[in-house]
């Protein structure tokens, strides 16, 4: 064929920097813990940094929560139950619910500011996703919460009591708002605990909640690691469950909640299979492949991290694909042009780049994008892999970064067994023009979420959760409600 | 003419490889959803200070400066000519327009009143902008175009021919068309807002590229809707498949609706972020309007003083 040509994507016209403003915001020094609708000073006398992973500068101090700290909160979370919560009108609940979610739209900028500021996500994802999606679950919750008799008829729905949540540093806001609104929607109380990396949104949720005139105690927010959240799986007067974050973690709470009563809902890993078969509209299937990949750094349980293409058209889409990563721009995650920010932490960076790595020993052939990066911060570019195998370690493990590992297929049946075949089953997507082939496959497809013609679309009334080690129990939708209540 | 000869013309005109014709009806699918995606991410692009005003400045250099109206004069066509030299007496360091377009007994007005300058006249031509007429009244429109001196001819597309599925006759039409332009560059309007879905524009965007077409460009600017940014982006993806196919470079032009900077900067971004640098420049990309020029005027201006300045500053032409 000799050689192909090429599109250049230099500089013609590069552009201008247009970093989002800071000066608006309001942050403190250093953030006590949130209990009882007090700001309250950790027994454990400990403060953790947490620092921007674009600059390495340290944000804020953020207190750690010890076992008698998450007590604290578990009592206050239970006073609060017994003696506000539990008697309040649904209507009443609602109106309190409603009034989070607006204050979130008002403080809209701050808080994606701050998002970004604390977790190296860009400010376009944090300003047109997590926060506007943050402030629809509450919405949407809000909602169900004198509705619940008609959501499951004939049932007498009643709250458990006093849900501990856990969640994971890839979208601090918005899985806060996935655990806390139908948590009080349905009656219970919460004690949250934030990511190590990521804690400051929550604090300001904190805030939020405090203008909102929530009742003391009904929301409690503490910060820590892993020791602080065993506090909450491991408390006696806690009746649920939920935690987003990694199947080691997911197995490790499980066996601690054998033998008890404790409801649980795990939200876990994944390694999705993105399908490209040969009639799909392939230019829209590129650009649902970098959303589905590239989409916070590839921070994401549900990302499509394992790409199939139909062999037929396997030089165009990755041909395809690669000039549309050299569009892409990597670097300052304020600035408004930016598409893929820093990676959340060091940590992470390192275990991204040791499986990098291990694709390049593994044999297998990579592609970065060619852009530069800058000198301080925590910084990947997207980069994806051909030549690999079912049986190569960063098609099989969930390397959380922007990181695609490319395969090919020949028949619709080696395809669904290639996708379900991994420990996973979070999510998947399907690209076809025919409609037929969707419908076949989302009905073989070992997987919670099946996007279509799509990827990365988040919506709160649609439901969301996996299969096998990806976790069990749903949030969002009608689903969402009924891990809270007892029916 | 016989396809089979054209494709060995074009292969021995010195086109880097004539592709083979494909079954235009099996052309790429369009998911309109996903274009709307990627036009989000177009349209969320900031372009702020230096940026800003290159951009605004290769705009200018690529507006195509249109009247085409029933009412057009011999006054009209030579004030415009003089806008087009002349954009803005206050600021002697803007590039001129591309091109100015007329209807085709102007065409040798405008050509003499721009004589010695850079800029080119391009003529609408066949039956334009209805297209409803034989192919020999379509022939001698645009030879009427060129022999007076017409640099780039414009021309529409049979909509009817190709709502009935006849995409040879649609194909075979553009090939004579071209064949009849001579060296002048033939733009081929497929007039999108008539064609109903993605899946056509795509369609008739392929059809086009195969049948000669240098330009292809969205709308006559008689109807709305005119040029959008998904049509635009899903006419850069063909143009962009057939450089991968052939290595052969073909123009981009939307034309109608778009008046203001701000839109027209997107429009670039979409072309740099489709087809990359080379495409920047006139040679490969066009704005077809008549009221873009004096807003991008009015922005480089606010750009280079710092205040916005009235509409009074700007000749309406």
């Amino acid at each position: 064929m000799g050689k192909s040509p090429t599109l250049e994507f230099d500089s013609k016209w590069d552009l201008s920097p247009a970093p989002e403003s800071t000066g608006h915001i309001n942050l403190k020094d250093q953030y006590d813990l949130f209990i009882g609708g007090k700001w309250v000073k950790p027994s454990s006398k400990k403060y953790f940094d947490t620092i921007n992973p674009a600059t390495e500068k340290v944000i804020a101090k953020v207190a750690e929560a010890n076992e008698k700290d998450v007590n604290r909160a578990v009592q206050s979370a239970r006073k609060a139950y017994n003696e506000v919560w539990s008697k309040l009108s649904a209507g009443e609940r609602g109106k309190y619910i409603y009034r989070i979610a607006r204050l979130i739209q008002e403080r809209a900028r701050e808080f994606s500011v701050i998002e970004t500021m604390d977790g190296g996500k860009v400010i376009r994802e944090s300003r047109d996703v997590d926060v506007p999606l943050a402030a629809a679950h509450f919405f949407y919750y809000a909602g169900w919460a004198d509705k619940l008799k008609y959501a499951f008829p004939n049932r007498n729905p009643q709250p458990l009591g006093v849900a501990g949540q856990i969640i994971p540093w890839n979208f601090p806001l918005l899985m806060a708002a996935w655990k806390i609104a139908p948590a009080l929607a349905t009656g219970n109380t919460v004690v949250i605990k934030s990511a190590e990396t990521t804690p400051l949104t929550l604090y300001k949720l904190a805030e939020v909640i405090e203008s909102a005139g929530l009742p003391p105690g009904v929301v409690n927010i503490v910060s820590g690691a892993g020791e602080t959240g065993a506090a909450i799986v491991n408390h006696r007067d806690v009746n649920k469950i939920a935690f987003t974050g990694s199947t080691g973690v997911g197995k490790i709470i499980q066996r601690a909640v054998v033998g008890t009563n404790k409801k649980t809902t795990l939200e876990l890993g994944g390694k999705a299979a993105n399908i490209v078969f040969e009639d799909a509209p392939l230019d829209q299937a590129v650009e649902g492949i970098i959303n589905g990949i590239y989409f916070n750094q590839g921070h994401v349980c549900c990302a499509g991290s394992r790409l199939f293409i139909q062999e037929s058209v396997k030089d165009i889409v990755l041909r395809k694909l690669q000039d549309r990563m050299e569009s892409l721009i990597v670097g300052d995650p304020m600035d408004k042009n930016t598409d893929i920010g820093a990676i959340n932490s060091k940590e992470q960076l390192g275990i991204i780049k040791k499986y990098i790595e291990v694709g390049k020993k593994e044999g297998a052939t990579m592609y970065q994008n060619t852009c530069d990066l800058p000198k301080k911060g925590y910084w990947c570019r997207p980069t994806l892999f051909t030549n690999v195998s079912q049986s190569s370690r960063i098609v099989q493990e969930e390397i959380f970064g922007p990181v695609l590992a490319v395969q090919t297929f020949r028949t619709i049946d080696e395809v669904i067994s290639k996708a379900n075949n991994s420990p996973y089953g979070l999510s998947a997507g399907v690209w076809t023009d025919k409609g037929s082939k969707i419908f076949n496959l989302t009905s073989q497809m070992k997987a919670g979420i099946v996007w279509a013609n799509s990827y990365n679309k988040f919506d709160p009334t649609s439901p969301f959760g996996g299969y096998k080690e990806s976790g069990f129990g749903r949030e969002g939708g009608l689903h969402g409600l009924k891990p809270y209540l007892n029916l | 003419m016989d396809l089979v000869i054209f494709v060995e013309q074009q292969a021995f005109m010195g086109k880097s490889k004539a592709p083979q014709i494909p079954d235009f009806r099996l052309s790429p699918r369009i998911d309109q959803v996903g274009v709307g995606d990627r036009i989000s991410r177009i349209t969320t692009r900031s372009i702020k200070s230096s940026s800003k005003l290159q951009g605004l400045k290769m705009i200018l250099n690529m507006i195509d400066l249109t009247t085409l109206e029933g009412a057009d004069t011999q006054g009209k066509v030579s004030q415009l000519c003089n806008k087009a030299k002349f954009l803005h007496g206050s600021n002697p360091d803007l590039p001129t327009v591309a091109a100015v377009c007329v209807y085709p007994n102007f065409v040798s007005q405008a050509k003499k009143a721009l004589l010695g300058t850079n800029i080119n006249v391009a003529s609408v031509a066949t039956a334009f902008p209805a297209g409803q007429s034989s192919l020999d009244v379509k022939i001698s429109d645009t030879k009427l175009a060129v022999d007076n001196g017409a640099d780039e001819v414009d021309m529409v597309i049979s909509r009817g021919r190709f709502h009935q599925g006849e995409y040879n006759y649609v194909f075979d039409e553009i090939a004579a068309v071209k064949e009849a332009c001579g060296s002048a560059r033939l733009k081929v309007i497929l007039e999108t807002g008539e064609l109903g879905a993605l899946d056509k524009v795509r369609r008739a965007s392929d059809i086009a590229i195969y049948a000669g077409a240098d330009f292809i460009k969205t709308s006559t600017g008689k109807i709305s809707p005119a040029a959008t940014l998904p049509v635009t982006c899903v006419m850069l993806e063909a143009i962009r498949d057939y450089f991968y196919e052939s290595g052969t470079m073909i123009g981009m032009k939307p034309a109608g609706g778009i008046s203001n900077s701000k839109l027209a900067l997107q429009y670039l971004m979409l072309v740099k972020e489709t087809l990359g640098d080379a495409w920047l420049s006139n040679q490969w990309f066009r704005y077809g309007a008549s009221s873009l020029a004096n807003d991008v005027l009015m922005q480089i201006e606010k750009q280079r003083t710092g205040n916005y300045q009235s509409k009074d500053y700007f000749s309406k032409d």
